[in-house]
């Protein structure tokens, strides 16, 4: 494994402090379960690793804030998918917790990770996306505040500037009945990554939210405000033509080792119409909120 | 420049210090520095769960920790599931249900098993399934194990 330094900071100026420092010679690590396999294949090769683990403001915590959910950076995938808050107001969000590796990897990695690594097939990407989540990132100038869909550049590429590290990622309460459904693809259960990730909510002023990934280099988000979609009534065929200009922004790429991109694509149109008439099924259960 | 540091963890119930090097994980700390080779060494991407210790009552892999991370905290080894020489209800389960053939995965079979029981005293087979979902067996015991688990709980609960 790729030898490097140790910096355990108890501060969160001290972390920001070692990360400016250090800049891209400095790798954090909170679950470790993405870096350590860069640290092992050397990668990835910093001089300095940064643990986030002892900074007070970064531990697990999950917390109602005015109109909004906070999750702190240090909260993994396995509290997530059990929260009862999640599982009530966000449930795609722990659908997609649920759904990362394996009970290990989930009881280790945290869902600040997922989206600071930036993979294409980061599970929580999409949901985080349709519910309009805020990073919240903390640096040399103090906080900043940025809108998820401005965070993703491309794969292990973020907007996080340097010396900045995040602390939270809000999810503000949708101001109407909103339910969803968060699916994907993988080549078989447990501890693979999705070939296709898909987010769809529909909420009761008929306002329809699409996100997926790993079909391109960052996940996307789209907005049906027509109705059209969100209607229990609607035809295959008008559905699709709403959905048909969101899904051509897919752009999958040829090299990947876990599928083609022709599959990609033919499975994206059938998680889409899957997820949004599980979506909508569930608003009219009345299982979302 | 930090490159080795004492740490101090709860290991099998007992107090341990050690001085480790900051880029090993705690697999390797556990194999080599505290001769507890009951976790294996397989994958080491946190793919197969050979190396499945639990901390701080969790399963993890321990080939994706850093050593350092267990600075702390409470890690405890296949090695703590017998006591004075006599196998827990789970190990025993393993045993009379055929689940272990050549028994290189059962270590983190069995901790994953333990971990969930620990949160699940009564876990349906669909429960087993995504628990150990993480634990890789070449050999395909899949069915003996689950069985082994459903028995363990049943034994356990009485």
């Amino acid at each position: 494994m790729h030898p490097f330094t140790y910096q355990r900071p108890s501060t969160l100026d001290e972390a920001v402090r070692l990360l400016d420092e250090h800049g891209p010679a400095a790798r954090i690590i909170a679950g470790g379960t993405d870096l350590m396999l860069g640290l092992r294949d050397y990668s990835t090769q910093p001089d300095v690793v940064v643990d986030l683990k002892r900074v007070p403001e970064l531990e697990p915590a999950i917390r109602q804030l005015d109109g909004r959910l906070s999750i702190s950076s240090g909260t993994v995938m396995a509290d997530i998918e059990v929260h009862p808050v999640v599982l009530q107001h966000f449930h795609p969000l722990a659908e997609a917790a649920a759904v990362v590796g394996s009970v290990q990897i989930r009881n280790r990695a945290t869902l600040a990770g997922n989206i600071c690594n930036a993979s294409p097939a980061a599970d929580t990407a999409p949901p985080l996306l349709v519910y309009d989540a805020t990073v919240v990132a903390h640096g040399p100038n103090g906080p900043r505040r940025i809108p998820i869909d401005e965070f993703f550049v491309r794969s292990r590429q973020t907007t996080l500037r340097r010396g900045e590290l995040v602390t939270a990622i809000e999810l503000p309460h949708p101001p109407r009945a909103t339910a969803g459904a968060y699916l994907r693809i993988t080549r078989r259960r447990g501890t693979d990554l999705a070939s296709v990730t898909l987010c769809c909510t529909v909420d009761e002023a008929g306002i329809t939210r699409i996100a997926f990934g790993s079909v391109g280099p960052r996940p996307l988000a789209f907005t049906d405000s027509s109705g059209v979609l969100a209607d229990p009534e609607g035809s295959e065929t008008t559905r699709r033509a709403i959905l048909e200009p969101m899904l051509s922004a897919a752009a999958p790429s040829a090299r990947s080792v876990r599928a083609s991109p022709e599959y990609r694509l033919a499975m994206l149109r059938v998680l889409a119409e899957r997820a949004v008439g599980r979506a909508i099924e569930r608003l009219i259960g009345g299982s979302g909120t | 420049m930090t490159h080795r540091l004492p740490i101090e963890l709860t290991l099998n119930g007992r107090p341990q210090r050690v001085d480790v090097e900051v880029h090993h994980t705690l697999l390797e700390v556990l194999r080599d520095q505290l001769g507890l080779t009951g976790s294996k060494e397989c994958c080491l991407v946190g793919e197969c769960g050979a190396c499945t210790v639990i901390v701080d009552g969790r399963s993890v892999n321990s080939c994706l920790m850093l050593a350092v991370e267990a600075d702390g905290h409470e890690v405890r080894t296949v090695e703590s599931l017998a006591r004075a020489g006599d196998l827990n209800e789970l190990q025993r389960a393993f045993l009379d249900k055929g689940a272990t053939q050549c028994g290189f995965c059962i270590p983190g079979q069995l901790m994953s098993a333990e971990a969930l029981l620990e949160h699940n005293p009564d876990p349906t087979v669909e429960e087993i399934h995504e628990a150990l979902a993480g634990n890789l067996c070449r050999c395909a015991g899949y069915e003996q194990i689950t069985e082994a688990v459903l028995a363990a709980a049943e034994a356990l609960r009485r």
